[in-house]
């Protein structure tokens, strides 16, 4: 991969000016680079200014201090005209257009190449039709795009963009609004566009997880207007993605590089046995609010993982009772009777849960 | 073959078909125009045989000496204004809708037509009673002309202050904005028209029925000047109004100068309704429906084929239009107004109701 910078800032102020009020400043000093030929993720809290950030990047509002130059030219400088024939954009914004066919949509991408009548040459429709085979959206091509699904949608905006021939492409908030596996789609189409074409990809997205598995580099945003550039292993290492979305209801785990629920401690407990069930059994308990332990002490829960003939058992020992599970639903529901039910709304839960239970199951115990 | 090749094939094939489908309606709808313009040539409270007709355009002369004079003098000028409003009228609103991303969008929608309203019923109103009647009773007195211009003034004033007001807010508070305008301005005429006589009321009431009549070989030069420049701005928009399809947003990332398309998009539709109306009257309709129709027809959104559609089918529809007001065999002449809304209206409700998603967000 050539360092040649796509993009770069310089003591960069990004935020809104206000009438008769001093401007507000959503993050300072940003000094930034993209690369060609590389993906990087844009994440942060809601709230932090990722969305000023990828406007500012892209055209669309002045930066309050310090410079953005596209491909070594100062972007505010550049007419509407040059900067599409550079910089294209997937808005968040819905199109809802009848009677027009994807084709047509991804066609109107050509417009900085095109003349005053906007008509198409045959190197025009020959782009045109690479774009939608570069997101695999060829089969789309002569669908309404009122028809298409939020996924299919997607990939046909991210065509028309691409269709502009941009060196830099600037997508906010892409994977939202799509389910796991249209994510991932756009994500592999993304990183794969960028690695094989040398375009420099920046996206905005609230994935994080999707962003740490594809991302060649995060830009992580925290609150404190502070943006911490880094290769994402490096950002779970140093702590900087635990900082930025430190909160008193969740914590990073970097173990498993993901979000996990700050509950109620209930206790202490420890797994014995290995493999997929084993690590599944640990979820299940630290949902349930206990803290994992690595060796088995006394007065913590123990569950003991047997995987017989393909089917895991679960073995739970607490103090003197013990008992054995087929399923880590029922496991929890048993310690959480044997609690007595989570803590704030006890007896209302107790009840709800006997009436469920005495409705699921009528037969006395 | 398989399914792959097959959709690769159609991948290549995409553009050349839709270009060969269009030709195909583009040549039919030109007939048609051909056909509705002769036949209101020869129809009306006096049938004239369609082979007269030819001729007395050919530059000869009819069998009798008044079929010439009816074709040359009364319906070859009624039947080049129904031609030129219905086409700019059309345009117009095509141009409103992709605009204001709206489909209910028309060439009134920024309150032109109230304008103009204004301007005739401050003429009318303010007449003396005989005058007024005279007004519209005889063509060629200088009165009409007057009316005219001073519809034009109207329509123009509100314009003035739209395209003031185009320059500073967006797109949706400019549409609302419009719309406050016409109703102020409808206002202002219903004050005047409350303190007024029943002979100006009426003829006031009879110029917002529309016609396409009152258009003669003298007036003739400004409309049609006017509006053929409007549809010659409309092609040089074609572009700027395919990059408003995605709002303007992406207008903005593919390179559209905004705030100036916006202006001549206003400036255009304006000129384009507003002559019109001066001209014709307030003729309802036919700037929201033929639109509809059109992307109905060619199954697209591109305005490099919308546009001149829209102008062709507008034509087309204000012919028929016209001819239907005429109640060819009888001395009675309908409303236009009423014409146009009865035409108008059920291919509006056909056009809603038979598009697919019907999702919120104001897909059309």
């Amino acid at each position: 991969m050539n360092a040649t910078p796509v993009l770069t800032t310089k003591a960069m102020a990004i935020g809104y000016k206000e009438a008769r009020r001093p401007p507000r400043q959503l993050a300072t000093n940003l000094s930034l680079t993209l690369q060609a030929g590389e993906l990087v993720c844009l994440i942060g809290p809601n709230g932090v200014g990722k969305s000023t950030l990828i406007r500012t990047l892209s055209g669309m509002q002045p930066p309050l201090a310090g410079g953005v130059e596209l491909a070594g030219l100062d972007l505010t400088s550049l007419s509407a005209h040059e900067r599409s024939r550079h910089l294209a954009v997937v808005l968040t914004e819905r199109i809802s257009v009848g009677m027009l066919t994807a084709y047509l949509l991804v066609s109107l991408g050509r417009h900085p190449h095109t003349g005053w009548t906007g008509r198409l040459t045959d190197q025009d429709h020959e782009v045109v039709r690479w774009s939608l085979r570069a997101v695999g959206a060829e089969d789309l091509a002569g669908r309404p795009v009122s028809e298409l699904s939020d996924g299919e949608r997607q990939k046909v905006m991210i065509a028309r963009a691409l269709a502009q021939e941009p060196v830099l492409l600037i997508l906010d908030e892409p994977t939202a609004f799509l389910d796991l596996p249209r994510r991932v789609e756009i994500m592999r189409v993304l990183r794969h566009l960028a690695h094989t074409t040398g375009r420099a990809i920046l996206l905005s997205t609230h994935d994080l997880d999707l962003a740490l598995r594809s991302a060649d580099r995060l830009w992580l945003m925290a609150m404190d207007g502070t943006l911490i550039d880094g290769g994402p292993e490096d950002l779970v290492l140093n702590g900087g993605i635990e900082a930025a979305f430190r909160s008193e209801r969740m914590a990073f785990d970097a173990e498993s590089g993901s979000f996990r629920l700050s509950t109620v401690a209930r206790g202490t407990a420890c797994i014995e046995g290995d493999g997929l069930a084993a690590r599944w059994a640990a979820r299940a308990l630290e949902r349930a609010g206990y803290q994992l332990l690595p060796d088995c002490q006394p007065g913590t829960v123990r569950v003991t993982v047997t995987q017989a003939l393909g089917s895991p058992t679960f073995a739970a020992q607490r103090g003197t009772d013990s008992r054995q599970f087929e399923r880590l639903q029922e496991l929890v529901r048993w310690l959480d009777s044997q609690d007595g039910g989570r803590v704030e709304l006890q007896p209302m839960r107790t009840a709800l849960r006997q009436a469920v239970e005495a409705r699921n199951d009528p037969r006395p115990e | 073959m398989t399914a792959t090749t097959e959709t690769h094939a159609s991948l290549e094939d995409l553009p050349r078909r839709s270009a060969a489908l269009s030709r195909v309606a583009f040549g039919g709808l030109v007939v048609a125009l051909v056909l509705a313009f002769l036949l209101s040539l020869a129809l009306g409270s006096v049938q004239i045989p369609l082979d007269q007709v030819v001729r007395v355009l050919a530059g000869g002369d009819a069998a009798r000496d008044s079929w010439t004079k009816i074709v040359l003098t009364y319906r070859l000028p009624k039947a080049l204004t129904a031609v030129l409003a219905g086409a700019a009228l059309a345009v117009s609103g095509l141009q409103m809708q992709t605009f204001f991303r709206n489909p209910l969008a028309d060439p009134s929608i920024l309150g032109i037509n109230a304008g103009a309203s204004l301007g005739v019923a401050a003429v009318v109103l303010s007449a003396k009673t005989v005058a007024a009647n005279t007004l519209l009773a005889n063509l060629d007195v200088p009165g009409h002309l007057g009316l005219v211009a001073s519809a034009t003034i109207g329509a123009a004033l509100v314009l003035v202050v739209v395209m003031v007001l185009a320059r500073y807010v967006n797109t949706l508070t400019l549409l609302i904005l419009g719309m406050m305008i016409g109703y102020l301005t409808n206002a202002v005429v219903s004050v005047l028209l409350y303190f007024s006589i029943a002979d100006q009321v009426r003829a006031y009431v009879s110029w917002t029925f529309g016609s396409f009549a009152s258009v003669t070989w003298r007036q003739m030069p400004v409309l049609a000047v006017a509006s053929l420049v409007g549809l010659c701005l409309a092609f040089l928009l074609i572009k700027w109004l395919n990059a408003f399809l995605l709002g303007e947003g992406y207008a903005q990332s593919m390179g559209m100068p905004v705030r100036r398309a916006r202006l001549w998009v206003v400036i255009n539709s304006a000129l384009l309704a507003g002559t019109v109306t001066a001209f014709c009257g307030p003729i309802g309709f036919l700037g929201v429906a033929v639109p509809h129709l059109c992307r109905a027809l060619w199954g697209t959104a591109d305005h490099r084929i919308l546009i001149p559609a829209s102008a062709l089918m507008g034509a087309a529809l204000a012919l028929l239009a016209d001819l239907a007001a005429q109640m060819p065999g009888s001395a009675t002449v309908l409303p236009l107004n009423a014409i146009t809304a009865l035409l108008g209206a059920p291919v509006v409700i056909w056009v809603i109701l038979r598009r697919t998603p019907m999702r919120a967000g104001g897909g059309w």
